[in-house]
């Protein structure tokens, strides 16, 4: 039986609603700037680059690269202090990056790796966006 | 505009970090002495004082922090105001005190910082975005995003974990005569730094700031006035700001800072060269964060921090002077203090005050200020004449 859900939980507004809705059917989306063509993370009102509000929801690969990690020993909160965990920045194939954990042995997770999004139901209501090693 | 010459520090105060504060200690009551403490410093009286900048303190936190404590100090300011950036706000205040000298709205600003150790699990203020995309991967705190930067710089650059454990080792050099240092006990090798225990990969136990309480101050005065301190003034000759991200995820590059830009302004406005430097004092929340500026302040070529620091001995009596009251690393933590340590350190060297850990005939300083994870940036060069 799996223990209550202690760590920090996402707590979705309008602007990100949607990218956590769709986290929960395992699917990942992402805005696209109808104004620059960028793609942007995290969901804004507006776009970061050319402040235009033409943003619309894609679907987008999983695929991506590990940018930089650390394999965090000693958790600075409780919530985390069970057992080490691998935080992630990982680089998507469309450019943006986002803070992840990333489920693989410490010891085997390197720079530049690729790796393949992985939806983790943390709790019934929450889906968090990971990352695994792609086979 | 510049602020070149237009306004010099005259008086500083620093407490001694408590690892453990004292009962009955409160902000408040570190921020009354250290004002009283200042003030005595510089030969000023309170009634000089006509500008506040402080930081709001984590044990103590408010809004109109400024106005409050100006009642409690007994001032009336012509200029009050919060600075929020973290880990640059004491060097920040630095020069927004002399911009508002410069523009004639004061004449004497008191910068002070104090804090107690008491932020304890998860209490860290954050905002919404963070809370949503950050925490719940355990991005939480500023250990992790160092980490990563330094493996970041390991990939890119080829830096060791040697490299980065010498910046705590020279510092420890400086700490060691430093009788406000809370970890100046003993000296430390690269053996010591590379044996403590592992936090958060590749950072050592001896690579992390330690949070502490206590706290500091500056005065900055204008000309007139400094011309009368009892201290030789210490003149801001160029001053940098800069920021490009608050988490480091979202940084264009997590391995070269906004230290740059900021850098860059301040030596422009200074018309000095990084040869003609004589002590550097860099934000050293953790080993990599020096290595790092030190690039990009431009005092060696970007990635070859690591060489520069087993090249150069970093400690008072060294060929370059880096951190010589031991780094925040060695003296400690106390809030914002921190960061204030690298301003306060540089301004007593300048003054000629650095006692068993005097660097020979320095008259030219660099600070860099450096909040959050590698974000908001302050750079300054200060002179004695």
């Amino acid at each position: 039986m799996m223990d209550t859900y202690v760590k920090p939980l996402p707590k979705p507004t309008e602007t990100s609603r949607p990218f956590w809705d769709a986290a929960k059917q395992h699917r990942l989306q992402l805005q696209h700037c109808g104004g620059c063509q960028s793609f942007i993370y995290y969901p804004r009102d507006r776009c970061p680059h050319c402040l235009s509000d033409q943003l619309e929801w894609r679907p987008v690969s999983g695929k991506g690269k590990v940018y930089s990690y650390t394999t965090v020993r000693r958790a600075s909160v409780r919530s985390f202090a069970d057992k080490p965990y691998v935080l992630a920045i990982v680089e998507l194939n469309e450019g943006v990056r986002m803070t992840t954990n990333i489920e693989a042995p410490p010891e085997t997770v390197r720079i530049g790796m690729p790796v393949t999004v992985l939806f983790d139901d943390v709790t019934p209501e929450r889906t968090l966006v990971k990352f695994r090693p792609t086979s | 505009m510049s602020l070149k010459g237009k306004a010099a520090a005259i008086g500083i105060a620093e407490l001694k970090p408590w690892k453990e504060p004292p009962a009955g200690v409160t902000p408040l009551k570190l921020m009354f002495q250290l004002t009283a403490d200042a003030l005595r410093d510089a030969g000023l009286e309170k009634r000089d004082l006509d500008g506040l900048l402080v930081g709001v303190p984590f044990a103590d936190p408010g809004m109109i922090y400024p106005a409050s404590l100006a009642e409690v100090l007994g001032i009336n300011p012509r200029m009050l105001n919060v600075v929020d950036i973290g880990g640059a706000s004491a060097a920040g205040m630095i020069w927004r005190a002399a911009a508002a000298i410069d523009a004639g709205l004061c004449n004497a600003v008191l910068c002070i910082v104090a804090d107690l150790n008491k932020m304890g699990d998860q209490k860290v203020p954050v905002v919404s975005v963070q809370r949503e995309f950050e925490a719940p991967y355990g991005n939480i705190g500023a250990n992790c995003g160092y980490a990563m930067i330094a493996n970041r710089h390991m990939y890119e650059y080829g830096t060791t974990p040697q490299q980065m454990a010498k910046v705590a080792v020279d510092q420890r050099k400086s700490a060691v005569k430093n009788p406000l240092a809370a970890f100046g006990d003993k000296l430390i090798t690269i053996d010591d730094v590379l044996n403590s225990r592992v936090i958060v990969d590749p950072l050592h136990l001896f690579e992390i700031v330690s949070p502490c309480s206590g706290g500091s101050a500056v005065i900055v005065a204008s000309p007139e006035i400094a011309k009368r301190a009892k201290q030789p003034p210490i003149w801001l000759l160029g001053a940098g700001e800069y920021a490009n991200h608050a988490s480091i995820t979202y940084a264009p590059s997590i391995t070269e800072s906004p230290i740059k830009p900021a850098a860059d302004t301040a030596f422009k406005m200074a018309g000095v060269e990084r040869k003609d430097i004589d002590l550097v004092c860099p934000y050293d929340c953790y080993t990599i964060t020096v290595l790092v500026t030190l690039e990009d302040a431009g005092f060696c070529k970007k990635g070859q921090g690591g060489p520069f620091a087993m090249e150069h001995d970093l400690s008072y009596a060294g060929d370059f002077p880096c951190n010589t009251h031991g780094g925040q690393l060695s003296f400690g933590q106390p809030g914002l203090g921190g960061g204030m340590s690298h301003v306060t350190e540089a301004i007593r060297q300048l003054m000629g005050r650095g006692e068993g850990r005097q660097v020979k005939d320095a008259t030219l300083a660099f600070v860099n200020g450096n909040g959050g994870i590698m974000s908001e940036q302050v750079s300054l060069v200060l002179e004695r004449r």
